[in-house]
């Protein structure tokens, strides 16, 4: 069964034919070559397919496509403007908040929901919200700071 | 921190591909698509122990949208293994499966779920046989046996330095206790993956998710019997490995095989549930130990009996059974040891190399055991390790040679740390380690080189380092960059890596024993000395000076006392080609370690170049009614020799204190009856940003002689001495004790009540 949908993606507009069982995951990745956002379990319990669903950090791999129908989309690739990365990509970058580079993606744009949210979140409330990301490079050290950096600009 | 007037080296320097990892541009071996590409999947067997009596693979072959089917009799059937004299594993099996989660057939569709229903429609015929699960009893003679041979021992060491029997009757103190660690899997965000595609008549391309690619190379080379020549493979971005992405794997053969057979790139990306049950997991150890000690605690004898459950295959076993031995006293002095290690099959998943490689479980056992005896005498730990403690010049009882030691100054560092009286219910654990910087030996016997690296010189001022080393995102890019850098006096920008491409690049054994940084950090070093040699000489010429009295800093070649007299890198460049009438300004280096053998038999020989040293202290809170553990901050004092990227090497010891913290209190893999239970992130627990300590890093540098700008082992140490520095904290703050790894609140609850009895 396939379904036609309407989508914003990274502020441009698609209509797109899904199959019903296909995720918004698999969408991104395979019909529309959007790879920044990872699988590494394909059950929720990781984080690494964090994408903003209308401004809320969503597990791709557990939405289906046609759920995210009518909905605004914000995924690793939308964050940038041309030359100049958001101010947590760079802040990630600048504190070696970035080790493999797997988690990344999915840590930067929860800590955009939060950060949108909140502008001046407490260290536990960052780590509260990032809990539902699984990082094993990092011990999660620097990713703390360096959100905490761009939160208390 | 000393800071050597470097102008890159020892600066916190951001990682050289973190903006396409954060930007979402980096790619990795799940991201890629190639025209025509095959999905491939892999049915393994669900039973721990049988026979197969036929294998019916007709219904699937009829699926609409199915490409190929293999079974053994599309391999050639020759088996591979980490160490090429006990390679016990075949691609596929042949007749018998020994674990749940053996590879049996394999499946190439143009859809994922089509592959997955085609693996349903493959009809096994298995003869169930009895199994064993339980290391102590596969070591009877009467167990059934998992493979061909006398017993299910897959390797065996056993030396004796000194007499340990004597030892223990000078000492006035001995101590005797039986530890047992756990299986745990590396759980590398990225599952493992690769891509196949075989170009007639007879070129094989392999993308693999790999810590080696000259290694993976090799075995696929005698697993498929094609020349090296013939294949080659790539390293895209790796989602992290910690030695669990060393090895060759069926899916890799099977990805070629399949890519063979239908003329179509074949990927194959394992579900989280076979990356727990179908790769590798840390040995799980029983270690009986002894320890003889004089009042003072001085280390008189050590003996220990080691029985580690390999599962169903040897894997990097004989060198898991090797490394535990060799680091029994290392980073300390006893002046009589004795070691014996069996490594024993078991019906369950691989054990293979894991961060520490052995050295984490020994490690926990002695630290411990050692925390028990300074207890015991009325003494403090640290002066026990202070009295114990291997030094600069030291050659150990094994031969291990000791060129650089900052072990003394981080025991001193930490005790500075050391807060005096605790509240109830608060404590403090101590515990040390030492690592290794790469080994000085071949694991797998080949004639490779151990690394090189090639640097080309271009005329717009930027340089091209190209390298084997394959970089799994612990930063040894940026590292190799740093150094060139220096070396070269450009900028970290100004180096453009080409890495990891058996086809492009010069040979490097990959990131494994923790040996990038030293060496192919040597390497790198030795070409770009030979590039500077090149262009100072050639400056040298035009501005009328002698090439010792010129310097390559800041972008630029000048002369040390008048700095305003010099040409920018980019016309040193230029100028150097023209006055070799056009040749290319490159430079070649290659690092082979000085001492070559390790004899596995006597345990004797130099296991590394150098060795890193570390000690660290755990502070906890307990909640004594629940048993429950909280880590509230470690503090670490590592002695990495120099620190290259004081940020990077920050960010491996926060990586293995969360790991390591993982792995102390409550990672385990629940095996029943050789099945997994828990092969899910919801069931098997990782440290998440809320379970983590705080860390606060000190670094030590010892500057080696031999590394690169003093540099050794950053990436393993840590999560060595983490374990036993949580245990002995918690000892500290309830008096129990626990023997056995992971330490839940259960087994702390228990050892409370026995306490009390």
């Amino acid at each position: 069964m396939t379904h036609q949908i309407e989508l914003i993606i990274n502020g441009e507009h698609y209509e797109l034919m899904v199959k019903a069982n296909k995720t918004l995951l698999e969408l991104l990745r395979e019909d529309l070559d959007l790879t920044g956002t990872k699988m590494g379990c394909g059950t929720g319990d990781c984080g690494a397919c964090t994408v903003l669903l209308d401004n809320r950090p969503v597990n791709a791999c557990l939405v289906l496509a046609v759920e995210a129908r009518g909905k605004e989309i914000v995924t690793i690739e939308g964050l940038a403007q041309g030359e100049t990365l958001h101010p947590l990509q760079q802040a990630f970058i600048d504190h070696g908040a970035v080790q493999c580079g797997f988690c990344t993606p999915g840590m930067i744009l929860t800590a955009k929901a939060l950060l949108d949210n909140n502008p001046n979140p407490t260290e536990p409330m960052i780590r509260r919200a990032i809990a539902g990301n699984i990082c094993r490079c990092t011990g999660y050290t620097k990713i703390v700071k360096a959100i905490m950096a761009v939160a208390s600009r | 921190m000393k800071h050597h007037n470097y102008s890159i080296i020892g600066h916190r320097q951001p990682a050289v591909d973190a903006a396409s990892k954060a930007t979402g541009q980096a790619q990795y071996t799940v991201d890629i698509q190639l025209p025509g590409m095959l999905w491939g999947k892999i049915l393994r067997s669900k039973y721990p122990h049988a026979r197969i009596l036929n294998i019916d693979t007709s219904k699937a072959e009829k699926l609409a949208g199915i490409k190929a089917v293999i079974t053994h009799k599309d391999t050639l059937g020759k088996k591979f293994g980490f160490v090429r004299n006990t390679a016990d594993q075949y691609p596929l099996a042949v007749d018998k499966v020994r674990y749940i989660g053996d590879e049996i057939a394999a499946v190439a569709a143009v859809a994922e779920d089509v592959a997955e229903e085609a693996l349903a429609l493959i009809r096994v015929d298995y003869e169930v046989l009895p199994a064993v699960f339980d290391p102590l009893e596969a070591i009877d003679p009467e167990a059934p046996l998992i493979h061909d041979g006398q017993n299910n021992i897959s390797a065996r060491l056993a030396w004796e330095f000194g007499n340990v029997e004597e030892g223990f009757g000078e000492s006035d103190f001995v101590r005797q206790d039986t530890f047992y660690t756990q299986p745990v899997n590396h759980c590398p965000l990225e599952p493992h993956a690769c891509v196949a595609s075989f170009e007639p008549p007879d070129h094989l391309t392999v993308w693999a998710s790999t810590q080696g690619v000259f290694y993976l190379r090799n075995q696929l080379s005698r697993t498929l019997d094609m020349p090296i020549s013939n294949i080659r493979v790539i390293r895209p971005q790796v989602g992290g490995a910690f030695g669990g992405k060393i090895e060759l794997f069926p899916f890799n053969v099977c990805a070629a095989i399949l890519s063979q057979k239908t003329g179509k790139p074949v990927k194959i990306v394992c579900t989280r549930e076979e990356v727990f049950t179908a790769t590798r997991c840390r040995h799980p150890m029983i270690i009986h130990l002894k320890t003889g000690v004089k009042k003072d605690g001085a280390l008189v004898a050590v003996q220990a009996r080691i029985i580690l459950d390999g599962g169903a295959y040897n894997s990097t076993g004989p060198v898991a059974t090797y490394l535990a031995g060799a680091f029994l006293c290392l980073p300390l002095k006893a002046r009589n040891i004795k070691y014996e290690g069996f490594r024993v099959y078991t019906n369950k998943p691989v054990c293979g190399a894991q961060r520490g490689h052995a050295v984490p479980q020994i490690r926990f056992a002695i630290e411990s055991q050692l925390d028990i005896i300074a207890e015991t005498l009325g003494l403090d730990p640290i002066e026990l390790h202070l009295k114990n403690a291997v030094q600069t010049g030291d050659v150990t009882l094994n031969k291990q040679v000791i060129t650089s030691c900052g072990f003394s100054e981080c025991l001193e560092k930490i005790k500075a740390q050391r807060s005096p009286a605790l509240p109830e219910g608060k404590g403090i654990g101590f515990a040390t380690c030492a690592f290794v910087s790469g080994a000085t030996y071949h694991l797998f016997f080949t004639t490779e080189a151990f690394a090189n690296a090639i640097i080309q010189a271009n005329e717009d001022g930027t340089v091209s380092l190209i390298t084997g080393v394959a970089d799994i995102g612990q930063g040894s890019d940026t590292v190799l960059a740093m150094i060139t850098a220096e070396e070269l006096g450009i900028g970290v920008k100004d180096i453009k890596l080409i890495t990891a491409d058996t086809d492009l690049t010069p040979y490097d054994w990959g990131s494994g024993s923790s040996r990038v940084t030293y060496q192919a950090g040597n390497a790198t070093k030795m070409a770009a000395a030979q590039v500077k040699k090149l262009l100072l000489e050639a400056v040298s010429h035009e501005l009328d000076v002698y090439p010792e009295e010129l310097v390559a800093r800041d972008g630029r070649i000048f002369v040390r006392d008048r700095p305003e007299k010099g040409i920018s890198f980019a016309e040193a460049v230029s100028l150097a080609q023209k006055s070799t009438g056009g040749e290319p300004i490159i430079g070649q280096g290659e690092f082979q370690p000085q001492e070559a053998k390790v004899n596995l038999q006597s345990g004797e020989g130099n296991t590394s170049p150098a060795y890193s040293f570390g000690a660290q202290l755990a502070q906890v809170e307990i909640d004594k009614e629940l048993g429950k553990v909280k880590v509230t901050k470690m503090v670490v004092a590592h002695d990495c020799g120099l620190a290259i990227n004081p940020m990077a090497i920050e960010g491996q010891i926060e990586g293995s204190i969360a790991m390591g913290h993982g792995q102390a209190l409550y990672e385990e893999l629940i095996q029943e009856k050789g099945q997994t239970l828990n092969a899910d992130f919801i069931n098997y627990r990782l440290p998440t940003a809320r379970d983590v300590p705080e860390v606060e890093t000190m670094l030590v540098e010892s500057v080696d002689p031999g590394g690169p700008y003093g540099a050794k082992e950053s990436g393993e140490g840590i999560i060595v001495s983490t374990i036993p520095a949580i245990a002995n904290a918690i000892s500290n703050a309830t008096g129990g004790r626990i023997h056995s790894l992971p330490l839940t609140p259960e087994k702390l609850l228990k050892a409370l009540e026995q306490k009390t009895k």
